[in-house]
């Protein structure tokens, strides 16, 4: 397996995604206000990868919605085929896709709501769905055999 | 302009995602798909203007937001005011020369649900139209007030039972016909409308590069199913938009200066509308005997349509 580590930016998922944390009065609200999702220069950003962006605390990319989640996806990459199916439809930008492959999911955004297994055309799957408690190693252990066709 | 290439999903995936995750739309919602993918299929700089709905309140939770573009928001109806407005600015100060980089290509974009462009916002939408600004305008048409517990709009199809428009004992729920909203902009005479779907990603990525290039404005509506309110498990929501748009409750079409309509998906195998309403909660009630007039008043309204729509692909008027 590939080192995930490495294709994630530092600042991923450090705050608890909660809001109202100091409330206001409603003639204490701003009027308005402007949040700026990157330290310095963002005009580029089309063109740099999650690991070489600089995130400022603002982007939800800091943040971490992973509490939401009751089972998790887990990947086995001796099955894939790198479709990119999962990653054109993963609504929660969580698969990890560089150079044409899949390397992984990123479990502080996913919320696991199952599409990219669903989606997947491999026989069998290699995404399925295993209880958020579950260690990779056993879930990788457990993996269904290829199904024959039934006639 | 810079447009990404979407050959096939492979080189499709290549590109940075510029809409980051940990919004708090709910697990398997189709808003964000079809974001991703705008924001995918291009390079250039984005304006971003959203309308109040799911996709404002999920992804500007303060202190945080998931937009990686320079992104506004203001009043429920105002998203396409608010880009043209950046927009015209934008064209002024480009021909002053005041811009930071005057070269670099930027595009304008708004974002809407069915509420705020069929109801709240249509008259402002009309007067952007009108004024014929160079932006695209995509709606994101869940069929309902999804953000504030399920409504009906008038986007909301006959039959479906919504917390407004209830089914019970003396009613099947929503009474009325859904805006054809597709039709009434290409009647404003804009260079580019379609109606895409996300299960059809390449059909949708191709839309979007197409409203993006064309100068004027353009408006493209998208179906983007909703697993609370139209009340299915999150893990299907792109099987029942593959249910939708093979019953052709939601024909894939685009109609190009108001008059030349090119089908842009014919399904294979036809579904009957049944299958895709089983599918759903919402439409649980028409399975009842007395209800079964609505499930063929359903079926004949698309019949219709598809015939209408392939009569015009023909005649080019």
């Amino acid at each position: 397996m590939q080192d995930l580590k490495l294709k994630a930016n530092e600042n991923r998922g450090l705050h608890q995604l909660e809001s109202g944390k100091d409330l206001y009065g409603w003639d204490e609200v701003t009027q308005g206000s402007v949040l700026p999702s990157f330290e310095g220069d963002a005009s580029k950003i089309a063109h740099l990868k999650a690991e070489e962006r600089d995130y400022s605390n603002y982007n939800s990319y800091t943040a971490t919605v992973a509490s939401w989640r009751v089972k998790k996806p887990v990947f086995n990459i001796d099955v894939c085929i790198d479709c990119q199916n999962c990653w054109v439809w993963c609504p929660d930008s969580s698969i990890l896709s560089r150079d044409k492959q899949m390397l992984g999911i990123d479990y502080d955004h996913c919320k696991g709501c199952e599409v990219c297994v669903e989606v997947c055309p491999t026989n069998p799957k290699s995404l399925l769905m295993f209880g958020e408690n579950e260690d990779l190693e056993t879930a990788l252990s457990q993996w269904p055999e290829k199904k024959k066709k039934e006639k | 302009m810079a447009i990404t290439s979407i050959k096939n999903l492979k080189e499709f995936s290549t590109n940075n995602d510029r809409f980051e995750g940990a919004h708090t739309l709910c697990p398997g919602c189709a808003h964000s798909m079809i974001v991703r993918e705008l924001m995918n299929c291009t390079d250039d700089n984005l304006v971003i203007s959203a309308n109040t709905g799911c996709l404002e309140v999920s992804t500007a939770v303060y202190p945080f937001t998931s937009w990686d573009t320079s992104w506004i928001h203001i009043g429920f109806e105002n998203a396409a005011t608010s880009v043209t407005a950046a927009q015209v600015m934008h064209s002024v100060r480009k021909k002053k020369g005041t811009l930071k980089d005057n070269d670099a290509p930027v595009k304008f974009v708004a974002f809407g649900g069915d509420g705020s462009t069929f109801d709240i916002g249509f008259q402002w939408l009309s007067g952007a139209m009108e004024r014929g600004h160079d932006f695209t305008y995509i709606c994101l048409d869940n069929e309902n007030y999804a953000n504030t517990g399920g409504q009906r709009s008038s986007a909301t199809p006959i039959g479906a039972t919504t917390s407004t428009a209830q089914a019970g004992t003396h009613s099947y729920g929503k009474k009325e016909k859904k805006k054809d909203i597709v039709a009434i902009m290409a009647a404003h005479g804009a260079p580019y409308v379609a109606q895409l779907a996300p299960n059809k990603w390449k059909s949708m990525a191709k839309g979007f590069q197409k409203a993006l290039e064309t100068e004027g404005p353009c408006f493209i509506n998208t179906v983007s199913p909703c697993c609370t309110e139209w009340k299915f498990d999150p893990k299907d929501t792109i099987g029942i938009t593959d249910l939708a748009t093979d019953s052709l409750m939601f024909p894939i079409y685009e109609i190009i200066d108001g008059h030349e309509l090119n089908i842009l998906y014919r399904p294979k195998n036809l579904l009957k509308v049944e299958d895709y309403l089983g599918a759903q909660g919402r439409y649980k009630h028409l399975f009842k005997p007395e209800n079964k007039h609505v499930i063929e008043k359903i079926q004949s309204d698309i019949d219709k349509n598809w015939e209408m729509l392939q009569r015009r692909e023909e005649a080019r008027i």
